[in-house]
């Protein structure tokens, strides 16, 4: 989709001189040679290839594995701007885990009337199975990845919490990688905070959520639905990075009521297991029978105590599209705090005055599914024919709780490198932080998504989306 | 390392070692054919068989022509053993055990994974193949040179080595047994232009050719062959060797991990068998008959060690 209207450039001030935090990175510019340039953007694709960064492709031959295309001009946050935005997330994380403890435990919020029941009780994300278990360490969401757009000098949103199992940050660390070995000299001109101690901190973060119970040092393991997972590349790529095993369900068992993976040695208990595979294929026994991936009685290992599953199985319910809704009321329920990031201004269609206004400003909104995902079910109001229209409206009017909308947001702007020279394009962030009892490690930054194609606000990898390397500058 | 991850490797290594024996196969076949054959058609046949893949071709095609032949040995990944489907396996299993690997060897397997992709593309031609084929050598030095250089010598290679070790002897034995017969000390053969062609083909399937000749003083036998592809423990592709590998491997991890297993038994006697026998006596009791126990012997161990060290749950 396409819109007119002026973005928010985040490097150019509207094609005249150059924002702050760009100001070091803009003198290296100018005097680099397009065709080097060009040279060393084609040397980071062989690289990607030859290492098997790739991601495969759903409903494709095992052979078609995609490369997410790179762009070497960094997206560059000031140390300031990254200051308040990592507050906002820390914040928001601490919310997000409050509520999960509260919604399985006394449920005061229902109680206060400031979320709906309803909206929890016939709530798919919602476990039944998880009411009054209590995950080692108080932790639910180990590992977050908020994803965050920006429309203005100061204004960030938050789009989505993505407190299930989000994916991206081997991207965020292969991209400095990369921008390390093709331009080192930069490096040493322009301070960028880090981010390749990730790894080592989030099996400490794992480590220190281990069951109260382990003795020694935690073993923790990655779960992952194996080889075909179009995410896979990134599971080897921690378990390797951590040091920790990469075992798929059929590797593992109870065994004396823990879970332990099979080795050349025979059983070894698993204390913590990162897994990447959903709730409802995470244990045959007590949720989807027919699943290969998961591990049968792990639900019961688990609420006896003997392991920790990151993040926790139920906490989908706290990044369903219609509770996002209510998350600054969420936030300021638990923390006593006003939210620090900003929701986007979210219309609920089961309210009456709601919908007559999506109704009648439907060209400009985007709506979206309830609990659908990945732009599936999705209107996008300025891009769609009058027909489509016609057509949401009526399936709106006949199931108006199904639906959430919201304006079509004019995401700032990062330029790509062409051939032709700079060439802005829309994009969004995702930082990652890390909950333990110890508290929270928010790796400075994040994966900075990109739409290459001109106009469009879509930043999926699987709609041609691209990454970039995200500096946050050192004071 | 869990179970799942030593099969991974002893997998991905017994592929490449495949990939490597068959082009190998094809290019003394390709050679042999070319220079020496007055029945090239029966020559690829017997590629065919040594290959263990005849009965797959058989069902394809009619004849035995060196470009059919080539294709399916090389390209075809309806064929379990070509040098595509192997390369295609190793990279799997590569893909599987990847935190088992050092970025070397890794990358070189990817390497191999993406030229082999690129140079099997479309069928190869009889002018190409000398090329292609030395591009298979080339890519499968690169795995084993970075296995060598860059891997910590723990579980992870010994498993690498066992199955290399396996899928090697398993090679060199079919080799023997589908040649048997020209290896016998029959009259009728001796001295005759068809038993050197015999010959050369053997030596050259296993990359031998020159050693042998080195090692020998020229003196070419049946039995001299034999026994050198049998017994000479300086030739790392002879059943000695594979055997003595296997058997170092697996003494290492009995070590590591402190507990002997019934796949140490089976070593064991097949390492006493072969230091209890001479070429002299493999040929007064069959070299038929010995070389069809030593297949199902080796078979055996490597069931035994998937078996062991739980590959599979």
């Amino acid at each position: 989709m396409s819109t007119d209207r002026q973005h928010f450039d985040e490097m150019l001030l509207g094609g005249e001189g150059v924002r702050a935090p760009y100001a070091e990175y803009q003198e290296w510019f100018s005097h680099e040679d397009v065709s080097r340039l060009s040279k060393k953007s084609k040397e980071a694709e062989a690289f990607f290839r030859r290492t098997g960064i790739t991601f495969n492709v759903y409903g494709q031959a095992a052979a078609q594995e995609r490369l997410i295309p790179f762009d070497l001009i960094p997206r560059i946050i000031a140390n300031r701007e990254w200051t308040k935005l990592s507050k906002g997330i820390e914040q928001r994380v601490r919310g997000v885990n409050a509520f999960l403890y509260d919604i399985y435990h006394r449920q005061e919020i229902l109680r206060a009337g400031v979320v709906p029941i309803d909206l929890i009780a016939k709530n798919a994300a919602f476990l039944p199975q998880m009411m009054g278990v209590t995950p080692p360490g108080n932790v639910y969401t180990h590992i977050v990845g908020t994803d965050i757009v920006r429309t203005g000098e100061d204004d960030f949103f938050v789009l989505e919490d993505n407190a299930r199992t989000p994916s991206g940050v081997s991207y965020m660390l292969e991209n400095r990688e990369t921008m390390l070995q093709m331009f080192p000299e930069l490096f040493s001109q322009i301070k960028v905070q880090p981010v390749s101690d990730y790894p080592k901190n989030l099996r400490r973060s794992l480590a220190a959520c281990a069951p109260a119970g382990c003795n020694g040092k935690p073993t923790v393991a990655i779960l992952t639905p194996g080889i075909h997972n179009s995410a896979y590349f990134e599971h080897s790529f921690l378990a390797d990075q951590m040091g920790v095993e990469l075992v798929e369900g059929h590797d593992l068992r109870v065994v004396d009521g823990h879970i332990a993976m099979r080795t050349t040695e025979g059983y070894k208990t698993i204390d913590v297991l990162y897994r990447r595979v959903d709730d409802d294929y995470l244990d045959p026994l007590n949720f989807r029978p027919d699943s290969m991936l998961g591990v049968p009685g792990i639900m019961d290992v688990y609420r006896a105590g003997n392991i920790t599953i990151a993040n926790a199985p139920g906490t989908g319910i706290a990044d369903d599209k219609a509770i996002y809704s209510y998350m600054p009321d969420i936030i300021e329920f638990y923390t006593g705090e006003k939210a620090i990031l900003k929701n986007v201004q979210t219309f609920r269609c089961s309210e009456p005055d709601a919908l007559k206004y999506v109704l009648d400003n439907l060209a400009d909104l985007v709506v979206k599914e309830v609990h659908g995902s990945g732009g599936y079910g999705m209107l996008v109001g300025p891009a769609a024919s009058k027909k489509e229209l016609a057509a949401f409206a009526a399936k709106l009017r006949k199931s108006p709780a199904n639906y959430i909308a919201q304006p079509t947001l004019s995401l700032s702007t990062v330029p790509i490198f062409t051939k032709k020279g700079l060439a802005p394009r829309h994009v969004d962030l995702r930082p990652f932080a890390l909950v333990s009892p110890d508290g929270m490690n928010i790796t400075p930054g994040g994966l900075t998504r990109v739409a290459l194609k001109a106009g469009s606000l879509v930043v999926n990898s699987s709609q041609g989306g691209g990454t970039k390397d995200t500096w946050v500058l050192e004071d | 390392m869990l179970g799942k991850t030593a099969g991974g490797l002893y997998w991905m290594f017994r592929f490449l070692e495949r990939s490597e024996n068959t082009a190998r196969l094809v290019e003394a076949g390709f050679r042999i054919a070319l220079t020496r054959s007055s029945d090239p058609e029966s020559e690829w046949k017997s590629v065919l068989t040594t290959a263990g893949v005849r009965m797959n071709y058989d069902q394809k095609y009619d004849g035995y022509t060196a470009l059919d032949a080539i294709d399916f040995l090389l390209r075809d990944t309806d064929n379990p053993s070509s040098v595509m489907s192997s390369i295609n396996n190793a990279r799997t299993n590569a893909r599987m055990v990847r935190t088992a690997l050092t970025t070397e060897v890794w990358e070189a397997v990817n390497e191999s994974w993406m030229a082999m992709k690129a140079a099997l593309k479309t069928p190869v031609t009889q002018a190409k193949l000398p090329e292609v084929l030395g591009e298979i050598r080339r890519y499968t030095a690169l795995v084993r040179g970075a296995l060598h250089g860059t891997m910590l010598r723990n579980d992870i290679f010994d498993f690498s080595q066992l199955g290399i070790a396996i899928e090697r002897a398993d090679n060199t034995a079919r080799i023997i047994d589908v040649k048997y017969y020209t290896l016998l000390p029959s009259a009728s053969f001796v001295g005759s232009a068809l038993d050197n062609v015999q010959w050369e083909t053997i030596l050259r399937s296993v990359s031998a050719y020159r050693s042998f000749r080195w090692l020998n003083n020229d003196d070419i036998s049946p039995m001299s062959i034999a026994d050198f592809l049998i017994f000479d423990s300086r030739f790392p592709r002879s059943l000695s060797f594979c055997s003595r590998i296997l058997d170092e491997n697996l003494g290492y991890l009995a070590k590591d991990y402190r507990t002997r297993l019934p796949c140490h038994d089976m070593i064991d006697a097949q390492r006493d068998r072969l230091r209890a026998s001479t070429i002299e006596t493999v040929f007064d009791e069959g070299l038929h008959e010995f070389i069809t126990s030593f297949i199902r012997e080796n078979n055996a161990i490597g069931l035994q060690i998937e078996q062991d060290y739980s590959f599979v749950g």
